[in-house]
């Protein structure tokens, strides 16, 4: 990207002034490494974003921002209703409520090396992955509308979990305002046997080491020690995302004209969030955040029945579980003043710092755990949520790596086997039902995540913690 | 990822667009077209047919469980009606490479080039 676009603000904020017409300025926080490597398209997708109605303060980019559909990948916007601010389909995606959750093993990476083997096949064995794959459950409508409306509280209730689990999921596990009224039968119907399942592309359950601690005390309020191994697994709301993404994709677009929004690109389909159509969305958004935490609970339970049988006595404990596309009302101060915001964070993960009321008892006074997954053969991270953070983007930090190369330029570059057996000889086990998508998602197509990382550090988005290096990975 | 399709007809553009999404998920040459679905949707202009489209072939291919590689599509103004045809996914033969979310308005157009050529195109999110 053409850094003379930018005022530098400092080593990791590049601001773009309002012109043409954005409504509020265009900040990106990354290093300038970062923001050279970034597709033009990010400016120009984040530059629209600035536009839309009722838009605060400013459109945000994540250090791992890229190309992404109307809103870039790794972007944060937030929206006053009172000013006729919009919610747009297209600022939270088709995965809607993707996110990654972390477990302790409590067990060191040696004790666990010689049931390596065992656990990665079990695991592969056990947890639905890839297209085609369905899960043990049947939702009849009844239940379908009690999960959209539960999340993973509906999942603990029906036995795939504890209490204790859902203080360590934002919103405790269930979003308010969910309607499964407003979702419709289709996505119903596509959901119908993909609770527990992982999906493909990135998605993935990795067992990793925490190999580096950089923060000792919110590692040890996170219970995270050198040496131990955890369990990380990313996904989302499935096909009952997709298709709520799809759905009111179309119709804030057809419906754009008559609200008076002019689009600068179709992609960013919105509408006021006071109208019919944004309630609708909001309550259809809020039942798919839903069931991606009921998702992500019934997997939990899925290797928690895994590690019982292979390490018996072993427990997962849940240390936090975060999403990363989403669009939430919160409140957030701007100019001095407290407002409430719909806050969209379109592969951007919330990064509440101490003293917010959302973050449960125990970890009020250190701040939220920040998960940041990485790319099969790459570190993932975790970070928390700082003080200072508080008042940049909205209290967001990145949410991953992000791809530097197509899927089709990947297979070009690699062979699935011949990746497969180059991670097995660093320790890292690869399963997954296509080596055709092992080769799109091999790690060299993604981003440097420690360079992002260490960018969302620097910029005081949230604080580095620890590091994890992947042993076995499950990929959709 | 990107799909494109071109072809005499702006119906054979579509067809080919299809198949460009297959390819996304599996070598087309691999799924045997033995069974029948019909697809009929409308929309107000061209690009958004081309996209509720796909995005029908994506329902299907969801809730069906299968991967479709022979399309026949017959356009009457923006009105579609369409078979596909393809057989159930079976993980060990097709090994699909990655599931499709949705058709997105990235990079979207119906047109017709300079050589009287249709094309259709979009990105799909994987």
């Amino acid at each position: 990207m053409n850094l003379d676009q930018f005022e530098r603000v400092s080593e990791v904020e590049w601001r773009v002034a309002p012109f043409g017409k954005m409504r509020v300025p265009a900040v990106i926080y990354a290093d300038q490494t970062l923001v050279r490597d970034m597709d033009e398209k990010v400016f120009e997708q984040l530059t629209n974003v600035a536009t839309l109605p009722g838009i605060v303060e400013a459109a945000y980019a994540m250090p791992d921002a890229h190309w992404g559909y109307g809103f870039p990948i790794g972007g944060v916007a937030a929206f006053d209703a009172d000013a006729g601010g919009v919610v747009s389909a297209g600022g939270v995606g088709f995965d809607i409520s993707c996110g990654v959750r972390t477990l302790h093993t409590g067990l060191k990476a040696t004790e666990i090396a010689p049931l390596k083997q065992r656990l990665a096949d079990r695991l592969f064995a056990h947890i639905p992955a890839g297209l085609g794959s369905t899960g043990q459950l049947r939702l009849n409508p009844g239940e379908m509308d009690a999960m959209l409306r539960g999340g993973a509280r509906w999942a603990v209730d029906h036995g795939y979990g504890s209490a204790a689990d859902l203080d360590r999921i934002e919103e405790h596990g269930c979003m308010a305002g969910a309607e499964p009224d407003q979702v419709s039968d289709l996505a119903k119907r596509r959901q119908r046997d993909e609770i527990g399942t992982l999906g493909s592309g990135n998605h993935y359950l990795e067992m990793q080491e925490i190999v580096e601690i950089y923060d000792t005390k919110a590692a040890d309020r996170f219970r995270l020690q050198q040496g131990e191994v955890v369990v990380s697994i990313h996904c989302g709301s499935r096909g009952l995302g997709h298709q709520i993404g799809t759905e009111f994709l179309r119709q804030m677009v057809i419906a754009a004209p008559g609200y008076g929004i002019e689009l600068p690109d179709r992609e960013l389909a919105c509408a006021p969030i006071n109208s019919p159509l944004g309630k609708s969305y909001l309550g259809a958004m809020r039942a798919a955040i839903n069931c991606a935490l009921a998702n992500r609970q019934v997997i939990t339970y899925l290797a928690r029945e895994v590690f019982a049988d292979v390490l018996p006595g072993s427990h997962l404990n849940l240390i936090y579980d975060v999403s990363h596309n989403t669009c939430k009302q919160e409140w957030h101060t701007v100019d001095g003043k407290s407002r409430s915001l719909y806050v969209h964070r379109k592969g951007a993960t919330r990064a509440f710092g101490p003293g917010h009321p959302a973050l449960p008892n125990d970890l009020r006074d250190i701040g939220q755990p920040v998960l940041i997954g990485g790319s099969m053969g790459t570190a993932s991270y975790i970070l928390v949520g700082t003080e200072a953070g508080m008042s940049r983007a909205f209290s967001s930090a990145c949410h991953g790596a992000g791809r530097a190369m197509s899927r089709h330029q990947a297979t070009r570059q690699w062979h699935g086997r011949a990746l497969v057996d180059e991670l097995a000889s660093q320790g890292i086990l690869i399963r997954s039902p296509s080596l055709r998508g092992v080769a799109e998602e091999a790690p060299g197509a993604y981003k440097d995540v420690s360079a992002v990382v260490e960018a969302a550090d620097h910029a005081g988005l949230a604080r580095k913690v620890a590091k994890l290096k992947p042993l076995v990975c499950i990929k959709g | 990822m990107g799909v494109r399709g071109v072809g005499s007809t702006r119906e054979a553009a579509f067809e080919q667009a299809a198949l460009a999404m297959t390819a996304v998920v599996v070598d087309p040459a691999q799924v045997a077209p033995v069974t029948a679905v019909n697809i009929r949707c409308e929309a107000p202009d061209d690009e958004l047919l081309l996209v509720d489209w796909l995005n029908a072939l994506i329902l299907e291919m969801a809730v069906r469980h299968m991967l479709f590689s022979r399309f026949e599509v017959t356009l009457d103004g923006q009105r579609l009606i369409a078979t596909a045809w393809g057989e159930p996914v079976d993980l060990s033969k097709h090994q699909p490479a990655v599931e499709i979310k949705g058709a997105t308005y990235t990079e979207l157009s119906v047109s017709r080039s300079e050589n009287g050529q249709w094309v259709a195109q979009c990105v799909v999110d994987v």
